[in-house]
């Protein structure tokens, strides 16, 4: 029943959309009034695909597996909070997801843009009920998630274990608030270009939107992230993974688009940037879905899918891509020459320079992630490209973005000098001289080491002392940049002094180094409601004498019958201790990985400052330089 | 003459020009050093000399093939036509059972023996790395 509800209001959503345009349309050309049907409309619209959503959820909560996609993805003994997020945790659903968001955000656009032209808010919502359109089209046509099946099973196929945790409940609709929230900016920009409407107070009711995509985005990616690191036993924060690249690309691109648009709204310099920036930021987040929907990635990530469902957002996203190019090469027009010139040492051309090397880091991960698939295309060769790749082409080039980074806000707008700026100078003979004290210490790398660090440093102590001698003042911007210097120091100082060991054990045995003792004490069984669990028992000594008690688990899920296992983390401020433990079937022996990761949580900690920084900026009445 | 905005214009395009070249081909130097090929061990059989690069195999593991001891461990990857002997110490993901597919990464010992360094964890029970499928497929 439920299904039939949802399914029906997806239809009739539909439907809405074509009156909305009709009216949209009409109102164009005639009157001057903002009508306020088409909000009614929208409104209807953004409830009519609530009311499917929430027909899934139920269908899932009653297990009516009648529904192919419950019966797919999940099974009466799962716990009632993963039947709800199993409603997003699969394709179908997530597809659903993706146009409640598209629509809730359009909805909030018309509400929150009443001081805007009328022509702009008409075309910004045509422009996004195309995209709209487009994704019901592709939900209904190839991945409806109301498909019926007869005879009704009685079981259901389960969700896959992996999937069953709170981070991964919470991360697909944290993600998608940032990817579909990029929606709205393409929109507004298509239509601001075509309007010719762009101006200061566009780029001031425009920031907000990007503001809230780039903190969702951040956040998700950071969820997505801390669930790789725990849940998958990797024992990592990235793995430059495809799935994980395609989420990076459309934020590396935002976040440019961020610095553009802070210049365009005090400067109205750098449009051409502000239009191709939120294209791109919204077809990379459009790509996304598209490899990660279509299974032509080849990701240890990937899970079974339908060609069909790629194709169809490919032609989607040509069209997308073609529309918006045609716009900004016949609409576009750039802004008179006089306002437009800065000198070369201002904080225009930083942020320039910061959005080449955002382009560059981007082109990178791009290269990397899509290379595989066009050469297997061409030559039918196969080949994947691993971290080597990334590390060697992105990590050398942070030390000039660093410092670019810790000097670019310390300069004035159109043209700037280095007078009575002796400081910055002084900062950098101070964390040049302190990592050197500090890698000197350590047996590596000497060189690049204390290069980077010092970069890191470097911004970390700027953005320190203006914390002590602006205070509030420009505080967003101070501790986004702050979080970032102490997100490479914590990924430098984790990489520099992680450690693990990983060997096979049989119960009772011991495994020495000379500066740990793993004792593998016992195992207990446990029964859970729709898994048992293999509980490890780990006696952990070190040298001085200090041991430890980490408990691995191994899950073995019913249904699927699947085994997971659940690394032990014992987390403190400065050091994660991480245990995994794994069986390899009709085997005495545990696969076991034991690791020390420092600063995990300061990596943690220092992206949540980050989007903590974006988050004051969005509420901050009064944007100060 | 020409004036001193058309120089300042023609250098940076110049400028740019020379960043794009340099970027494009350091990106390519480095795709070209670290990319990882993948083969199955029909293709290894084949090859005339052992590269010391590294590479991916994949295949399903041999049935009563996996032997464990403390540092290591041995299992078979066959395509069920040939096959070639793993030794690998490092973690296993959970979804390594004999008679599943499996991605092994690392170099070749000789045309029967491979050093894996990683073994590919996946996600999905029913889910197959497309190289696999098509190695297999090809049989």
């Amino acid at each position: 029943m439920a299904s039939l509800i949802g399914f029906y209001s997806l239809i009739f959503g539909l439907c809405v959309s074509f009156l909305i345009i009709f009216f949209s349309i009409k109102n164009f050309k005639n009157s001057h009034i903002f009508d306020k049907k088409i909000i009614s409309f929208t409104f209807l619209q953004f409830f009519l695909v609530i009311v499917s959503f929430l027909g899934l959820i139920l269908s899932f909560v009653h297990s009516d597996f009648s529904n192919q996609t419950v019966f797919n993805h999940s099974h009466t003994t799962k716990p009632l909070f993963y039947k709800i997020s199993g409603t997003w945790g699969n394709h179908e659903g997530s597809l659903l997801l993706w146009l409640l968001v598209l629509t809730l955000f359009i909805f909030l656009f018309l509400l929150k843009s009443k001081n805007q032209s009328k022509k702009y808010r008409i075309l910004t919502l045509l422009f996004q009920q195309i995209i709209i359109i487009g994704f019901f089209i592709f939900v209904i046509k190839t991945s409806n998630p109301f498909n019926y099946i007869f005879p009704v099973p009685k079981e259901g196929l389960g969700l896959n274990p992996i999937l069953q945790d709170p981070a991964l409940a919470i991360h697909p609709p944290i993600l998608y608030l940032g990817y579909v929230g990029t929606s709205i900016i393409f929109s507004s920009t298509l239509a601001a270009t075509s309007l010719n409407y762009i101006s200061k107070e566009w780029a001031k009711h425009i920031k907000q939107w990007i503001l809230i995509s780039w903190i969702f985005l951040t956040l998700g990616i950071l969820l997505g992230s801390i669930w790789a690191y725990y849940e998958l036993g990797w024992g990592g924060f990235w793995f430059w993974d495809p799935v994980e690249n395609v989420s990076l690309m459309p934020w590396l691109a935002l976040t440019s688009l961020l610095h553009c648009i802070l210049v365009l709204e005090k400067r109205l310099v750098l449009t051409s940037w502000v239009v191709v920036l939120s294209i791109s930021t919204f077809t990379l987040s459009m790509c996304g879905t598209f490899l990660v929907r279509s299974g032509i990635l080849n990701s240890v990530h990937t899970f079974a899918n339908d060609p069909e469902r790629g194709l169809f957002i490919l032609i989607f996203l040509f069209c997308l891509v073609f529309l918006s190019l045609f716009i900004f090469f016949f609409f576009h027009k750039t802004q008179n020459k006089d306002s437009n010139s800065f000198f070369w040492l201002s904080k225009e051309t930083s942020i320039l320079i910061n959005n080449w090397f955002m382009i560059y880091f981007l082109s990178v991960v791009l290269i990397g992630t899509t290379y595989p698939i066009f050469l297997e295309v061409i030559s039918s060769e196969k080949i994947s490209v691993g971290p080597p790749f990334y590390n060697k082409l992105i990590i050398p080039f942070l030390i000039p973005f660093l410092l670019a980074m810790a000097i670019g806000p310390k300069l004035n707008w159109i043209k700037s000098d280095l007078k009575k700026k002796f400081y910055l100078i002084l900062f950098l003979i101070i964390s040049l001289l302190l990592s050197v004290i500090i890698i000197k210490s350590l047996n590596i790398n000497f060189l690049v080491n204390t290069i980077l660090v010092t970069s890191a440093f470097y911004l970390f102590f700027i953005t320190l002392r203006d914390f002590f001698i602006k205070g509030f003042k420009n505080l967003s911007q101070n501790l986004t940049h702050f979080g970032f210097s102490l997100l490479i120091l914590s990924i430098l100082f984790n990489n520099i002094f992680s450690t693990e060991i990983i060997t096979n054990l049989k119960i009772g045995e011991t495994f020495k180094t000379d500066k740990y003792k793993i004792i593998f004490e016992n195992i207990e069984q446990k029964d859970e409601q729709n898994f048992k669990a293999i509980i490890g028992k780990f006696n952990i000594e070190n040298s001085d004498g200090k041991t430890e008690i980490l408990k691995p688990e191994l899950r073995i899920y019913n249904q699927p019958t699947i085994v997971t296992s659940e690394a032990d983390i014992k987390t403190n401020f400065l050091v994660d201790k991480f245990i995994t433990m794994n069986l390899v079937q009709n085997q005495d022996y545990f696969n076991i990985r034991y690791q020390i990761k420092p600063f995990m949580l300061w990596i943690w900690f220092s992206v949540l400052l980050i989007s903590f920084g974006g988050l004051i900026s969005l509420f901050k009445k009064k944007y100060e330089v | 003459m020409y004036g001193r905005k058309v120089k300042l214009r023609f250098f940076f395009i110049i400028l740019i020009l020379l960043t794009l070249i340099l970027s494009t081909f350091l990106i390519l130097r480095s795709l070209e050093e670290n990319v990882v090929y993948f083969q199955s061990p029909s293709e290894i059989k084949v090859i005339s000399e052992i590269n010391k690069k590294k590479i991916r195999i994949g295949g399903m593991v041999k049935v009563d093939s996996i032997s464990m001891a403390t540092k290591e461990i041995k299992f078979i990857i066959t395509d069920f036509k040939n096959e070639i002997n793993v030794i690998y110490s490092g973690v296993v993901p959970n979804l390594f059972t004999e008679g599943k597919g499996v991605v092994a990464e690392g170099y070749l010992k000789d045309k029967n023996f491979f050093l894996a360094t990683k073994i590919l964890a996946k996600h999905d029970e029913n889910y197959m790395p497309p190289e696999v499928k098509a190695a297999l497929e090809e049989k």
